[in-house]
């Protein structure tokens, strides 16, 4: 049992991680997430870069739709923009990666502000019908605006290079992802301890004494959709480096949808919320494939008869999470930890 | 000309307020369709004075306060804040010139723990950007312990509310919600609060201390106050000046002793059927 934390200052109590405990498990985490890719085959690799990606990705809607209350379906659209910007860039100038993606955030977010324009006006639904609608524009952009996007055929990019080293598999390209990811985690975590932060959260649970003690509606609407597409599109760079293929329907509306879900069954308004729905998300419909797999030798039609089953199993698990625990999974985890500190009292 | 008479004598007197007003409502009307919230009412707050607005439910106090902080926009008059016009000045921007308020029902953030909420009162004079933000370091960081040390030294201490900083408002009892947007309001570093039933659903002993606070804001920080307030007691204790309103009309000003005492105040009690509930109150306050 954990009786309590002193701490001796400001500084200490405004931490991110405030116990030892928690530090502790940072390092074993942080090791992990180097070792990765050294310990485990490709497809272990493809799916955390899968996963980092999302999380990215999640995390960014998380800032908008959990912290700041605003609805929107437009993520994968951003992500588009972002991989575009990344295919074009490595295709046409040849730019280091990291100012490709930072270049694929920077666009993304402009191309968010525009599409979060409306929000000062409609909330909620409407909102996230506009952002459906912009969804939309950008797809028929990308499928038609073909001297730049390629048309429906889109683009094929050569691989990141690092130190002149080609990144062409899975455990290499990780060594892209998974530190932007890191830093993008650690900048959302951030920018919840400082007014930026306050401000979105404010507005999210009352928009309109916001505005008394000072906060600029639109103009903090306008930062967070800008803040949220950052992070799609610098998700979608590195979906771009990850995959190399680039279409109009890389991007459909169902994976928007995704994310939404993702952020919903992780537990909106919490920055480990959006990163246990994420891997929840990627998860789920892979480790159920591995499953069917693993039956198929005994009984060879489990394919085709178990995948319809394994989709409605997934749909089931996320109704299961949110009847069960509505504030997602981010407060199954608090509960557990709680009750780990508090053993052998109960609750 | 009167105008250019005002104008003068704002430059003779006090810093940026015209006549030692730190506030002056001039002439405002408001309606909804056919409800006349308020029709042309006037009055100002003089600099470190405790005014305080009176009036039968529904006369459109909340009105009055929702037009001077910039929610609604009266269909005739003028709001003048530090010998300013703010008629065409948004909300945000009059919160930042120093106009702090709190609210009839309550508007803190449920999700959000006390100590969030206290900063958030700050929110206008930071200047984190969002790079600094994300990174947290530099401005961001400095910030964040700067403010932190003020409000745990100037303004939990002087709350008294160290015991629940880190609790979630959710969680506490009506008096101490009320007492947390007060120190939310603090944070603001107003130059006016304006405070929406600041002891409305208090218990004895929570008045008192609510009362004691709002003497002290005055004291101790040079506050001006503008409250709404139903318990007669504690405005006729606290204030230097009363205005009472009814249906929208303001029916008379002045000392607390002049309103009290006036008839058209007693019979818009009489009207709205809270007479016996005003002479209870009357005879509170001058136990109290
Ligand atoms: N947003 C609104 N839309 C329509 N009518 C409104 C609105 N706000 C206030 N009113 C009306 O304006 C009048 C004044 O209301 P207001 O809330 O200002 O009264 P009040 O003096 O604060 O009353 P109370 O003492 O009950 O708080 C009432 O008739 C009310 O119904
Ligand atoms: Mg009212």
């Amino acid at each position: 049992m954990r009786i309590g934390t002193v701490k001796e200052n400001y500084g200490a109590d405004a931490a991110l991680f405030d116990t030892r405990v928690q530090r502790g498990w940072l390092v074993v985490l942080a090791v992990a997430l180097v070792l990765l890719p050294f310990v485990s085959g490709q497809y272990v690799s493809y799916l955390a870069c899968l996963v980092l990606i999302n999380v990215a990705s999640t995390t960014g809607l998380n800032i908008l739709t959990g912290f700041t209350g605003l609805v929107s379906l437009g993520q994968a659209a951003f992500m588009g923009v972002g991989a575009y910007i990344v295919a074009l860039l490595e295709m046409k100038v040849g730019t280091p990666f990291i100012l490709n993606l930072l270049l694929a955030g920077l666009g993304a977010a402009l191309v968010g502000m525009v599409v979060g324009l409306p929000s000062l006006r409609v909330k909620g639904l409407y909102l996230a019908i506009a952002t459906i609608a912009a969804s939309v524009i950008l797809h028929f952009v990308f499928a038609n605006w073909t001297e730049v996007t390629g048309g429906v055929s889109g683009l094929t990019m050569p691989p990141a290079t690092l130190f002149g080293m080609e990144l062409n598999q899975p455990g290499e390209v990780y060594w892209i992802i998974m530190p932007v990811t890191v830093l993008l985690l650690f900048g959302a975590a951030n920018l919840f301890r400082t007014r930026i932060g306050r401000a979105f959260i404010a507005i999210r649970d009352r928009d309109i004494s916001a505005e008394v003690l000072g906060i600029d509606l639109l103009r903090y609407k306008l930062l967070s959709f800008a803040i949220s597409s950052f992070y799609a599109g610098v998700a979608g760079g590195l979906w771009a480096y990850f995959f190399r293929v680039i279409t109009p329907e890389s991007f459909p509306l169902m994976m928007s949808i995704f994310f939404l879900a993702a952020v919903i069954v992780g537990g909106m308004g919490s920055i480990l919320g959006g990163i246990l729905g994420a891997i929840f998300m990627t998860m789920v419909p892979e480790v159920l494939k591995m499953l069917v797999g693993v039956v198929t030798p005994f009984w060879p039609e489990a394919v085709a008869v178990l995948s319809p089953v394994r989709i409605m199993v997934f749909g089931g698990l996320i109704i299961f999470f949110l009847i069960f625990e509505p504030e997602g999974l981010a407060e199954i985890w608090r509960k557990i930890r709680r009750f780990f500190h508090l053993w052998p009292f109960k609750t | 000309m009167h105008t250019q008479e005002v104008t003068q004598d704002s430059l003779a007197v006090g810093q940026g307020t015209t006549e030692g007003n730190v506030l002056s409502v001039e002439g405002v009307s408001l309606s909804f369709g056919g409800v006349h919230a308020l029709r042309d009412v006037s009055f100002s707050v003089k600099e470190g004075s405790i005014t305080s607005v009176i009036g039968p439910n529904g006369a459109g106090k909340t009105s009055l306060f929702n037009s001077i902080s910039g929610f609604y926009k009266p269909s005739a008059g003028e709001v003048r804040f530090l010998g300013e016009s703010v008629n065409g000045v948004p909300a945000p921007e009059r919160a930042r010139r120093g106009m702090a308020r709190t609210f009839q029902n309550i508007a803190l953030f449920k999700g959000m723990t006390v100590l969030d909420n206290i900063k958030l009162g700050r929110h206008a004079h930071l200047k984190t950007n969002a790079l600094d933000a994300l990174f947290y370091m530099g401005r961001a960081r400095r910030e964040e312990m700067e403010l932190r040390a003020e409000i745990e030294e100037r303004i939990i201490d002087f709350l008294e509310i160290d015991h629940i900083r880190k609790q979630s408002v959710a969680a506490l009892s009506y008096g101490l919600q009320k007492r947390v947007e007060l120190a939310r309001a603090l944070a603001m570093q107003p130059k006016i609060l304006l405070l929406d039933e600041p002891v409305a659903g208090m218990n004895r002993e929570e008045t008192e201390d609510m009362a004691r606070f709002i003497l002290d804001v005055r004291e101790e920080w040079g506050v001006t106050v503008l409250m709404v307030e139903h318990d007669m007691g504690l405005v006729m204790d606290l204030s230097d000046h009363v205005v009472c309103l009814n249906f929208g009309q303001m029916i008379t000003q002045g000392l607390p002793k002049e309103v009290q005492a006036h008839p058209d105040v007693i019979s818009a009690y009489l009207g709205s059927g809270d007479v016996a509930a005003l002479r209870r109150q009357f005879k509170e306050g001058k136990g109290a």
